[in-house]
């Protein structure tokens, strides 16, 4: 039993070496999903990004991916297996892990960590994420044109800034092209799961929710939407346009691509530093999807203007006056928001009802 | 906070949707514990039922996906058949990774535990390759009761009596096992088998071949568990899409303490509390939403905990390996 344990080792080690050795020349990158490759929403747009560094960079990048790491501890097991196993650079994609990439990171300096949506860097551990907000008010836009009940709902998934952004977002700009319009937020405690999702969309639907806003990764809620007819959604993280033109009027989409291309030249460069990048609809980071035949036109020339003049920089999606949902003065007239404030936002603006779980 | 909104009507009509995978899940798997076997492959039986009902019921729904099946698909084109063939198909996939499962533990004498993990495992990566072609697709509707004259009974009507078929299937499986497990020589031998595989045995039972015909129907019963998630209650094919809940069919067997009855309960009760927690938060009811969130979890354990007293106990002989020689 001995002999063959040491054997064992003997032949891991063997390997484990002309597999560096063969790595060498090639850098290997790892991305971790939160949920599988298949969900048509957040994890697919990442893994469209994963492919597209695999073909533009071809035989110098060797890519590894593992699906739906639950977050929190367990994905520290994942992370020290990719480390181990020879990555050079890992893409934590989704806002759970970042305590569980710091604390990787710190173990194996040598490996570069991307870490999405989260504020914690060092080293060798950089963040990135989208200004998905500016997309959301977008949507907030032609949601509060197109109800008829008045009620927007909208589901959450956790109470993190990335998604109490979006709520504020989509209300303030809802709520100037309709100030009778009032959101409902359901917390779905996940990322992905379709049943769940579809049926917090139906519990929406029936207690008089005509558009559904949706910060969770599966189509599902598309699909209870469309079961019922004459609602509205949109698509998240991705295009969703097989549920157009109803009930998907328009979306949300992310292209990592070109940041994933530039972030692996640079580790094969040599060039990689730690950084914080934050783009949204005028660098390309967020897309605005098609709007559909099922919105009037004078609400799509309305919608798109107001994505141009995020696109040029001309209005900032949180611009004074606003204030919090206590009533206080959170931002005086023609002020903005800066990204600190909007990084760590806890707080609803005035006029959302309830409260945020903590 | 507007409770009038919330329609009790539409509850609990939501509510049924929401609970039926799960009972006919767990129903599968405690006639498997019934026999004495473990089977933890719920997950993945479900999920491969999720994929096989609704391949199979997009292709027939449109024969366009499949050119070289049209002739044979012709004469089964009324809207009717699709979802039924996708059921049948969903219990024959699931019925299938039963039958991997049963080789292996009852006639190579595996490991049931590691077997059905490997088994959910392979569930899920087996379906996320059948389905790659079928994301975005949009099944045909499920068939539902609609006799004019208890649809229209005010209240009931639309509450119980207008659901899709399977509703009323899962609910005559129920009866079928209770029946079975309860008042059959069949069920009584089944019973024997999983209290004392070795004393069934000496009276002359064929122990592996019983166990084989409970973890199929098992199968079975996980796969159109999986194929109404993806043809009824969301409806999509999505990777990954059953989530758990094959895990939560497993822990309802045992919460109801291997009774088909309390399967009812507890899975209804986990679907209520499931729909009235989202209701209540749509309407903004002022219980934090982390509370709302884990009722359904704490409410079922502690009901089935409650009725448990009565010290029913596992199966004697569950989990345990079987070989004539011994």
């Amino acid at each position: 039993m001995k002999f063959m344990k040491t054997l064992a080792t003997g032949v891991a080690i063997a390997v484990g070496l002309s597999g560096a050795a063969l790595a060498a020349d090639k850098v290997k990158v790892g991305f971790v999903y939160v949920g599988p490759v298949g969900d048509g929403g957040w994890t697919y747009e990442h893994n469209q990004g994963r492919l597209a560094v695999e073909a533009e960079l071809g035989d110098a990048v060797e890519t590894i991916y593992q699906e739906s790491v639950p977050e929190g501890a367990d994905a520290e097991a994942v992370l020290t297996q990719m480390a181990l196993g020879g990555a050079d650079l890992i893409f934590t994609t989704s806002f759970g892990y970042m305590d569980p990439t710091l604390a990787v990171a710190a173990k194996f300096p040598n490996v570069k960590f991307e870490h999405a949506t989260g504020f914690k860097r060092s080293d060798n551990v950089s963040t990135y994420s989208a200004r998905f907000y500016e997309g959301r008010a977008v949507q907030g836009l032609i949601a509060g044109r197109m109800t008829k009940t008045n009620k927007i709902g909208y589901i959450g998934s956790f109470p993190i800034p990335e998604v109490i952004r979006g709520i504020n977002s989509a209300y303030i700009h809802a709520k100037k092209v309709n100030p009778d319009v009032e959101f409902s937020v359901i917390w779905a405690y996940t990322w992905f799961d379709p049943a769940k999702e579809a049926d917090a969309a139906t519990a929406l639907i029936e207690t008089g929710h005509d558009v559904i806003l949706q910060h969770t990764d599966s189509t599902a809620p598309q699909a209870a939407a469309e079961k019922v007819g004459n609602i509205i959604t949109f698509g998240q993280a991705s295009d969703m346009a097989e549920y157009g033109p109803l009930p998907r009027v328009s979306s949300i989409i992310d292209n990592w691509a070109p940041y994933y291309i530039a972030r692996t030249k640079a580790v094969i460069d040599g060039t990689w530093a730690s950084t914080d990048t934050w783009d949204g609809i005028g660098a390309g980071m967020v897309g605005i999807g098609d709007i559909s035949s099922a919105v009037p036109a004078d609400v799509r020339a309305e919608a798109e203007a107001l994505r141009d003049s995020i696109a040029s920089g001309a209005y900032q999606p949180f611009t004074g006056p606003v204030n919090k949902q206590d009533g206080s003065v959170w931002l005086a007239a023609g002020e903005t928001a800066d990204d600190g404030t909007l990084a760590g936002m806890g707080f609803y603006v005035e006029g959302l009802t309830g409260e945020i779980p903590n | 906070m507007d409770f009038s909104a919330i329609n009790p009507v539409t509850l609990i009509a939501s509510l049924i949707v929401a609970s039926t995978p799960i009972l006919l899940a767990a129903l599968g798997e405690l006639v498997v514990e019934k026999a004495g076997v473990l089977n933890l492959g719920v997950e993945g039986m479900m999920i491969t039922g999720a994929i096989f009902g609704f391949a199979i019921s997009v292709t027939v729904a449109n024969p366009s996906l499949a050119p070289g099946l049209q002739p044979w698909l012709d004469p089964w084109m009324s809207p009717w058949m699709a979802p039924w063939l996708g059921m049948i198909g969903a219990a024959i996939g699931g019925a299938f990774m039963a039958f991997l499962f049963g080789l292996l533990t009852q006639y190579f004498l595996s490991n049931q535990v590691a077997t059905g993990l490997a088994l959910t495992l392979f569930g899920l990566g087996l379906s996320a390759l059948l389905g790659q072609g079928y994301v975005g697709l949009k099944p045909p509707s499920f068939p539902k009761l609609d006799i004019p004259a208890l649809t229209e009974i005010p209240y009931i009507g639309p509450m119980l009596l207008n659901h899709d078929y399977m509703v009323y299937v899962s609910l005559l499986l129920v009866l079928a096992v209770w029946y079975f497990l309860k008042f059959t020589r069949g069920g009584l031998v089944l019973r024997a088998v999983g209290e004392n595989h070795d004393a069934a045995h000496a009276i002359g039972y064929n122990v592996t071949r019983i166990r084989l015909m409970a973890i199929l129907f098992g199968g079975a019963c996980a796969g159109l568990g999986g194929a109404y998630l993806s043809l009824v209650r969301v409806p999509q094919w999505t990777e990954g899409m059953t989530a758990g809940a094959g895990w939560i069919a497993l822990a309802l067997v045992v919460f109801a303490s291997w009774k088909p009855w309390r399967l009812i309960l507890g899975a209804y009760l986990f679907g209520g509390v499931t729909i009235l927690q989202l209701n209540f938060q749509a309407v903004g009811v002022t219980i934090p939403a982390a509370y709302l969130s884990m009722a359904p979890y704490v409410v079922t354990i502690l009901v089935l905990v409650i009725m448990s007293g009565d010290r029913s106990s596992a199966p004697a002989s569950l989990g345990r390996v079987f070989h004539a020689s011994h």
